[in-house]
């Protein structure tokens, strides 16, 4: 910045920590397994420790869930869905769904305080995005419940019978919510598994769904790690799947299943491409790209991690982000002034490290504010790479962490190419005044969802999901009953 | 054209037009900033602004939770920033002798308590307010040119502006022509300003921009530069006087001009913010919008105002709870 | 039936004779004679327990005014009539509204129409469904008015009740569906992005059918501000006595003022003034007489109003015709293009 002349200069004024309690939530020592309607010790006798990243301090010990945990639980949803919740009118279905949406709104704080300390994510993201919209998908979906014969499926779509449901561990709460409120609504009955390091809002959730008194079985919730998640995917009682995580297990999943009748839908990885244009908004783009790659420390499959900057600006635009990025508050989750968490694991920090040196050694030029790292947890300062080049490593596999690749463009043909230029496809943004020029490139973006002068925004109303090996299928909207209905 | 600011204007500002006031070129003589149509170019060459966008990062700054020492911190630093104003057609001595009391010694009952920045006031009621803020270090300020609708000759403007300057004020707050501005007659209101500047000669100037009135935000982000290439020291939200006035989003398009502008040339602009600010609540929201779109550098009276009356209270009333712990109530407090 | 200004009204109950205004006209009866549930609506309107009529204790009795802007006057011409059982027993004295009340309740219907259809449809559902709650929690007084004033059975009372509560939650769920349903991109022959998308039409008068009190009301002002469109609602002349409950649900249920205005009186007065009214853009005539209505219909034509007439078998599951009734289609052009 240049030096300003002035007659008296400013004040340092540091914030005060600003903590929320952790008080408003009892996390209990043992947790087990969410089936039948009951809590019950898992059959395999074995447990695990849940943590939190911002500390490495143990929460809680969760249930894992064995081969015959997941016969369980697959059976208990079938009989709910064969006796109960299957054959229940859409109109009593809505209510059902109605209530949990309500319930959660009334215990947002606590959802939003549990889900801060598991996954890590600041108090800010999980009070102000993640419960709201997982309460407002519940909300939505409620609502289609008994008007399936107005969604363009037919005058009385079907449900598919058990649902069996993968998530990972970046949005907890909203990734179950975008799971099971599609698949309730539409008469399925479900098998929920979380992520490893994330159970606990999804327990929690559990206990909802016990107060809102969906018969026993209809909901199921199964905590363990990838093995329970394959065991659930290939069981053969279990009609349709739905998985949201990385690419790689994506098509693992996808080969598993193929041949045996089951319906899938996936949600796998991206490498975004957000493009600013000479004429965007530059305060608001900037804005944009700070919400692209750093909202949720970058755990974000459709975050803008490759910034396309047009060549002209790109300098300008660099310099601004640059001072936009000091203002970033990295720490204790809870605090309600921090932006930036934990990061999720020790095994997703070593993988940004990893790509991190791999950009150095490529030759790209690496750049971070001031940030003073705390000592106990998993963090990494948010970081920018300039002079990227689109063969490199970091330009083209997803680094799930707050590191933004930079490159520039010269046209929109070649902004487009470049883009598109990559086996991803889950989303994309484009930042310009210009109206036609919007519409143009939205039509030639090869991604499910794009964002115009705005990025990293949802609404159960709006379909999301990708092309390519972003995976299948989408959730939220119209569209997203496909997944759920025998259609 | 300089190449790293993304700004026509800055541009200009290159050329030689540098806005620096008493020194600067005037509008005739430059040719690059004569007309209507070559200050269009610039002020519609500058970056537009998203309105969702600007309104949604207002909205998230305004979830820093300013707690304890900060806070103290912050409810001192707003007092310091008031600009105690009274500007009624039924102000009276008496009124103006009870807000100047008020302005040199917020809380009788509390000594510590900082006096505020400025007082406002009319033309005709500033030798009065001199007299009675002598010695405090409180500035007098004054609005001038047909406050607050700028309506009328530029030679009545004028002698607006040189009866409250004989009169002793230490600032003057002028308005723009709102509607020479929104009809694209931007000249005329350059050249209006320019003119007020010359005439002010060292005195604190704020060019208040009604941002009511010019209704959009990219309109804002112009004045606001008409405004800075025309020599204000300040710029200002609004008169007061025409609802809304100020609001954050309008705030943080000034915050981030004032910023570029100094990344451009080197000069530190303040910004005002006035009208519809009550509760000390609000006045630390603003504060937070100040340090993280301009930056720590105007976190002070001297790069940011805060024009209100009744705010004063709440933000004495919240700094007794900080200190004591309990919730205090409006009598403990004095109306003057 | 003669007008009965306010200030003359009996403090206690007196003999009133209704004749041909209900079904077994000409009779009345005493007040220690009238069957539990008529003495219930009257101690479920003071918020008693049941069983008021025999019992030591005065009760408090509920007047029912209108509801206009969020607020309860009464009738500017100061005029109210007697809501009777079946048997004509006098259950309440209703305010009668007047052409004047009219023009206040499109004021401030018309008032609220910013507001309410530039809500987000997420929170239109939210609010619609907060009026389900509290309807839920009044089921038994709506119930129990609905055997006192239409003379149902208790259980036809309560299973109308239970449809018309499952009924607003029908619509509170269509607010943020319906453009995805009614609206559509469409795929013109040009370089163009083009949308169709469904706004509220505005202000929509409603006259209420007679019966059933509450489900029929329910099913003709629901689909109207679910669609973000306000109202001013006739209600049902022989029934205004749920109209009015539902009045206070809406009153402490977060939906705006003005955005439903109940006016309780006679729709063969009220029907014309809101036909002809140049400031109201649509009219449901469902409620009005069959023989009045091509003359409403006409009068509609004044400034081009939506029409909308349909005899619905109110046990039914509605469609979305009355939805898409009140919707304009919007279609937006705009070139693609570098």
């Amino acid at each position: 910045m240049a030096s300003v002349s002035t007659t008296t200069a400013g004040a340092e004024w540091e914030y005060a920590p600003a903590p929320e309690s952790r008080e408003i939530v009892t996390i209990r020592p043992e947790y087990g397994l969410f089936t039948g309607g009951e809590f019950a010790a898992p059959l395999s006798g074995k447990h695990f420790t849940t943590l939190n990243p911002a500390s490495e301090e143990p929460l809680a010990s969760v249930a894992e869930a064995g081969e015959a945990d997941v016969d369980r639980a697959v059976a208990s949803a079938r009989k709910a869905y064969d006796q109960a919740w299957g054959r229940m009118p859409g109109r009593e279905r809505a209510k059902y769904l109605y209530r949990i949406a309500r319930a959660i709104q009334e215990r947002a704080r606590e959802f939003a305080v549990l889900e801060s300390l598991d996954n890590g994510k600041p108090i800010k993201e999980s009070r102000d995005v993640d419960i709201p919209l997982a309460a407002a998908h519940f909300f939505y979906h409620a609502g289609w419940a008994d008007k399936l014969g107005y969604a363009g499926f037919g005058p009385d779509p079907r449900p598919l019978g058990v649902a069996g449901q993968v998530i990972p561990w970046n949005f907890p709460l909203l990734m179950a919510a975008w799971k099971l409120a599609p698949a309730l609504a539409t008469g399925n009955t479900c098998v929920l598994k979380p992520a490893e390091t994330t159970p606990l809002t999804a327990l929690l959730l559990a206990e909802v769904i016990q107060e809102a008194e969906l018969p026993p079985g209809t909901v199921n919730i199964i905590t363990g790690d990838g093995s329970a998640g394959a065991g659930l995917v290939g069981h053969p009682g279990v009609n349709k799947i739905a998985f949201t995580g990385s690419t790689e297990v994506g098509k693992e999943i996808q080969a598993a299943v193929a041949g045996t009748g089951k319906k899938l839908t996936l949600e796998l990885g991206g490498k975004a491409a957000n493009v600013v244009f000479d004429d965007a908004p530059l305060d608001q783009a900037v804005e944009g790209i700070v919400n692209g790659i750093f909202f949720n420390q970058g755990h974000v499959c459709c975050a803008g991690s490759r910034l396309l900057l047009a060549e002209p600006i790109a300098d300008a635009v660099l310099d601004r982000l640059k001072q936009r990025l000091a203002t970033l508050r990295l720490g204790d989750p809870l605090d309600k002034n921090t932006d930036i968490g934990a990061i999720n694991s020790r095994q997703q920090l070593d993988k940004i490290e990893g790509l991190v040196a791999a950009g150095e050694a490529e030759g790209a030029q690496r750049w971070s504010p001031p940030c003073p790292l705390p000592a106990k947890g998993y963090w990494f300062p948010p970081t920018v790479f300039s002079g990227v080049s689109q063969s490199h490593r970091i330009a083209r596999e997803e680094i799930f962490g707050p590191v933004l690749s930079v490159l520039t463009f010269r046209t929109p043909e070649e902004a487009v190419a470049k883009a598109n230029n990559t086996p991803y496809g889950l989303s994309a943004g484009v930042w310009t005044e210009k109206g036609s020029r919007i519409l143009w490139m939205a039509q030639r973006l090869r991604a499910g969802v794009v964002w115009a002068n705005t990025y990293n925004r949802f609404d159960p109303a709006s379909p999301f999901g990708g092309y390519q090996e972003s995976g299948f299928g989408r959730e939220g909207g119209r569209a997203g009953l496909a997944a759920y209905l025998d259609a | 054209m300089n190449v790293d600011a993304p700004t026509g204007a800055a541009g200009i500002v290159a050329a030689g037009v540098t806005g620096t006031g008493v020194t600067g070129a005037t509008a005739a003589g430059t040719g690059v900033v004569g007309s209507d149509a070559a200050l269009r170019q610039i002020l519609h060459g500058l970056p537009g602004v998203d309105q969702v966008g600007a309104h949604e990062r207002a909205a998230s700054l305004a979830t820093r939770s300013i707690k304890r020492d900060a806070k103290l911190w912050a409810l001192d630093m707003a007092v310091r920033m008031v600009d105690l104003t009274t500007l009624e057609g039924a102000d009276t001595p008496g009124k103006v002798r009870g807000l100047c009391t008020k302005a040199r010694q917020p809380d009788p009952d509390d000594p510590s308590v900082p006096p505020v920045a400025a007082v406002c006031v009319y033309p005709d009621l500033v030798s009065l307010a001199r007299g009675e803020l002598a010695g405090s270090g409180v500035a007098v300020a004054s609005v001038a040119t047909a406050f607050p609708s700028g309506r009328a000759s530029l030679a009545v403007k004028l002698a607006d502006v040189a009866d409250a300057l004989n009169a002793g004020a230490d600032e003057v707050d002028m308005v723009i022509d709102r509607g020479a501005f929104l009809a694209g007659r931007y000249a005329q209101v350059y050249e209006e300003v320019r003119a007020v500047r010359e005439a002010c000669g060292p005195t604190h100037l704020k060019v208040i921009l009604e941002t009511a009135e010019l209704a959009t935000l990219d309109n804002t982000l112009r004045a606001a530069w008409l405004a800075m290439l025309a020599g204000a020291d300040f710029i200002k939200t609004s008169t007061g006087k025409v609802t809304p006035a100020a609001t954050p989003p309008v705030a943080l398009v000034m915050l981030s001009a004032v910023r570029d502008f100094a990344e451009a040339t080197g000069r530190r602009v303040g910004v005002k913010v006035a009208g519809g600010i009550r509760t000390a609540k609000d006045a630390i929201r603003y504060l937070v919008l100040v340090r993280e779109i301009a930056g720590p550098q105007w976190l002070t009276p001297e790069a940011f105002r805060i024009g209100a009356s009744s705010l004063l209270n709440d933000l004495l009333m919240q700094r007794r709870k900080q200190l004591t712990g309990a919730y205090a109530g409006p009598d403990y407090f004095t109306l003057d | 039936m003669p007008d009965r200004p306010a200030a003359a009204r009996a403090g206690k109950a007196a003999k009133t004779a209704k004749p041909g205004k209900t079904p077994a006209s000409g009779k009345t009866r005493a007040r220690g004679d009238r069957p539990a549930d008529r003495a219930a609506v009257r101690a479920n309107a003071r918020g008693d327990g049941p069983g008021g009529g025999s019992s030591a204790r005065v009760d408090v009795r509920k007047t029912y005014k209108l509801f206009i802007g969020g607020a309860f006057p009464r009738s500017e011409s100061g005029r109210s009539y007697p809501a009777a059982g079946p048997d004509g027993a006098v259950l309440a004295h209703v305010a009668l509204a007047s052409r004047k009340d009219v023009r206040d309740a499109v004021v401030a219907a018309r008032k609220a129409v910013a507001g309410w259809a530039g809500a987000t449809a997420y929170n239109r559902g939210q609010v619609l469904y907060r009026v389900a709650e509290l309807l839920q929690g009044r089921a038994a007084q709506f119930a129990a008015e609905s055997v006192a004033n239409e003379g149902v059975s208790r259980a036809e009372a309560e299973r109308q009740v239970a449809e018309a509560i499952d009924r607003w939650v029908w619509y509170a769920g269509w607010p943020d569906k319906i453009a995805q349903v009614a609206g559509a991109a469409n795929p013109v022959a040009g370089p163009y992005f083009n949308f169709s998308v469904p706004e509220p039409t505005g202000v929509v008068a409603l006259i209420a059918p007679a019966a059933p009190g509450l489900l029929g009301l329910v099913s003709v002002l629901a689909p109207v501000i679910a669609t973000g469109n306000t109202a001013v609602v006739v209600a049902s002349e022989s029934a205004p006595l749920p109209a009015v409950t539902l009045a206070e649900v809406l009153a402490t249920s977060d939906v705006p003022p003005g955005v439903v205005n109940i006016l309780t009186g006679r729709a063969a007065e009220l029907a014309p003034v809101l036909a002809a009214h140049m400031d109201v853009n649509a009219i449901d005539l469902t409620g009005a007489a069959a023989a009045d209505r091509a003359e409403l219909a006409r009068l509609a034509a004044g400034n081009v109003k939506r029409v909308f007439t349909a005899d619905d078998d109110w046990a039914a599951p509605p469609g979305p015709a009355r939805m898409l009734a009140f919707l304009e289609i919007k279609t937006v052009w705009h070139p693609i293009g570098v």
